[in-house]
């Protein structure tokens, strides 16, 4: 067995490559509960990939057969429901997840020097994972389908000059079509899963070149023993595998009650109108995005503006690629932050939280001006943490991570 | 072959930049083709074919849809009461008097928004991010405002447009309904995508 190990590591550095990234990458020992979410979304990747595969097996991207595909695959392919399920419950599953694991990025200030590629390539991750979902959702061929789709490709239009020529070059069609939905299925099962993954392994690689943040803020690169190794560090492997699995095993439970008992997820994972085959003619009456959307929908619904609306929806996501530069303490760590960021940043999560609950609802006036209130908050975050970060009365930061 | 070591940097820099301009130029240019696979196809500019429409069984506030470029097209015939309405709301519109030309033909730029004034025939996709509007011809309802005489209103972003298509004040569409090329073969048929002799 060491035999072909040797061979191999001749021909292949496995066992460096093993070490580098495993073995002997040493993580700081006092990662908490936020420190799930990395190797989770990992996890929901390879599953989204997995059970991708198999529903293209069985999947026509056609406008005439795709709805109808849809339900063979629910109804005839044998545990086709299951698959199906499985992938449009990881959906939903990647957005908890990714979602989480920027909270976690915002608390900990894991995106600031020297970390700052590591959270553009986070974001890119971000922007391509919303692309693909938007693609995915497209596919089933339902009311909610199509029209989701003939906004989102319409916020294109809104572009001066080009917007028009742009848009009809997406849909490749004058109205969504077939041509939509087949290069939407390209784009969906090859092009954007393999820029994923690239993202993802440069995420990685990024984060292993630098070494991981922690709950404290400190680098525990700063203090290291006789042969190199930081005092504060354990290797990944096994201590934090380990830990991994215990995450893994109480996110599949969670994983399996949606997937087993509220598969469409109460009609904000799969939404009702999608059981109806798409109608060119028809909008359904009530229109909302997916679940992981409604946020930025809400923003754009709160503008009373074509333009300046897709303006503010595409700048609230654009914000967030500047962060590293906009928050400028010093200071990594909430715990060791002023009263005046923990307050911002309370703001900001309720914000996101009720902005995605407004888009949901139908529009009244209160609703209207709720949402523009909290668009205004969720900007506001970043022009307070601009202003206050500077020079921020912080509390002292210890040498070394504590507990 | 030179017979000393040195490297000439200059002639190498330029070998390499040389290379890489024609290189992107041929990238540029291989890029023409796959840009290009994504416009619609012969076969999608083709389809669209005119479509003709019987009308004479078409009853007063009655919204008739047809299917054309897989687009919904309305018809409506309107009543007196609700041409005589229109004028009321010149001064909550965006564009009363149709002037952005591109939203209608030349012969439906008038306060009406039709040949004929009473028949109304219009693209039913929202200028703002292409929903189809719901028909809502009820006086006054509670979710619309009680000074809402009729129109049509858009469930996705709430943009309120009246019975000629024209856009208020205010919602998130920029611009008038657009209405489609149209002609009349008769009195009670309707060509939409031909424009008439009239154009």
């Amino acid at each position: 067995m060491s035999n072909l190990l040797g061979w191999i590591d001749e021909r292949f550095p496995l066992t460096k490559m093993w070490n580098e990234h495993l073995a002997e990458y040493y993580a700081p020992k006092n990662f908490n509960f936020w420190y799930f979410f990395g190797s989770l979304a990992l996890m929901v990747l390879v599953i989204q990939i997995v059970s991708g595969i198999f529903l293209t097996m069985h999947y026509k991207p056609d406008g005439a057969m795709a709805f109808a595909s849809v339900e063979y695959i629910m109804r005839d392919v044998p545990y086709g429901w299951l698959i199906r399920y499985i992938h449009s419950t990881g959906a939903t599953a990647f957005f908890v997840v990714v979602y989480l694991h920027m909270l976690r990025g915002l608390l900990y200030g894991s995106y600031k020097k020297p970390r700052e590629l590591i959270w553009l390539f986070g974001m890119f991750i971000y922007l391509a994972l919303m692309a693909e979902a938007f693609m995915g959702y497209l596919l089933p061929w339902g009311q909610m389908s199509y029209w989701g789709a003939q906004v989102i490709i319409s916020l294109f239009s809104a572009i001066p000059v080009i917007g028009d020529d742009l848009t009809l070059w997406i849909r490749g069609d004058f109205v969504i079509g077939d041509a939509t939905l087949n290069r939407f299925f390209a784009l969906h099962v090859i092009a954007l899963p393999l820029v994923l993954v690239f993202l993802v392994v440069a995420h990685v690689l990024a984060l292993h070149e630098v070494g991981s943040n922690n709950p404290d803020g400190v680098e525990i690169k700063k203090n290291k023993d006789a042969n190199g190794i930081p005092l504060d560090g354990i290797p990944f492997h096994p201590y934090y595998s380990v830990k991994d699995i215990v995450g893994v095993v109480v996110f599949l439970f969670f994983f399996s009650v949606v997937l087993f008992y509220f598969p469409d997820g109460g009609g904000y994972m799969l939404e009702h109108a999608n059981f109806i085959a798409s109608d060119p003619l028809k909008t359904p009456e009530h229109i909302a995005p997916v679940w992981y959307f409604t946020p930025f929908y809400a923003i754009l619904r709160a503008v009373p503006d074509k333009l300046m609306g897709v303006g503010a929806m595409g700048g609230a996501i654009v914000v967030l690629f500047f962060l590293p530069w906009i928050d400028r303490c010093k200071v990594k760590s909430i715990r060791y932050r002023s009263g005046i960021f923990k307050a911002n940043l309370i703001v900001f999560c309720v914000s996101f939280v009720v902005l995605g609950w407004l888009a949901m609802q139908p529009v009244t006036e209160t609703i209207t001006f709720m949402s523009r209130l909290f668009s205004f908050l969720y900007f506001a975050f970043f022009v307070v943490l601009y202003v206050t970060s500077k020079n921020e009365s912080t509390k002292p930061v210890p040498d070394r991570v504590t507990s | 072959m030179s017979t000393d070591n040195v490297v000439d940097t200059k002639r190498r820099r330029f070998l390499v930049n040389s290379t890489s301009v024609v290189a992107a130029v041929g990238a540029g240019f291989v890029a023409v083709p796959f840009l290009s696979s994504w416009m619609p196809s012969e076969r999608a500019k083709n389809a669209g074919a005119p479509v003709e429409v019987d009308i004479s069984k078409l009853e007063e506030g009655r919204l008739l849809v047809v299917e054309w470029q897989s687009k919904p097209v309305w018809i409506l015939k309107r009543s007196a009461k609700t041409l005589a309405d229109l004028p009321k709301f010149e001064d909550q519109l965006r564009d009363p008097h149709s002037e952005n030309a591109d939203q209608q033909p030349p012969y439906a730029q008038n306060d009406n928004r039709s040949i004929k004034p009473e028949i109304s025939v219009l693209v039913g996709i929202c200028t703002h991010l292409g929903c189809s509007p719901t028909y809502r011809p009820e006086i006054g309802p509670a979710d619309l405002g009680d000074d809402w005489l009729g129109g049509y209103f858009c469930p996705c972003h709430s943009s309120r447009f009246d019975l000629a298509g024209r856009v208020f004040l205010g919602v998130p569409a920029p611009t008038n309904l657009v209405v489609p090329p149209h002609s009349y073969m008769n009195d009670n048929v309707i060509q939409v995508g031909v424009d008439g002799e009239s154009a």
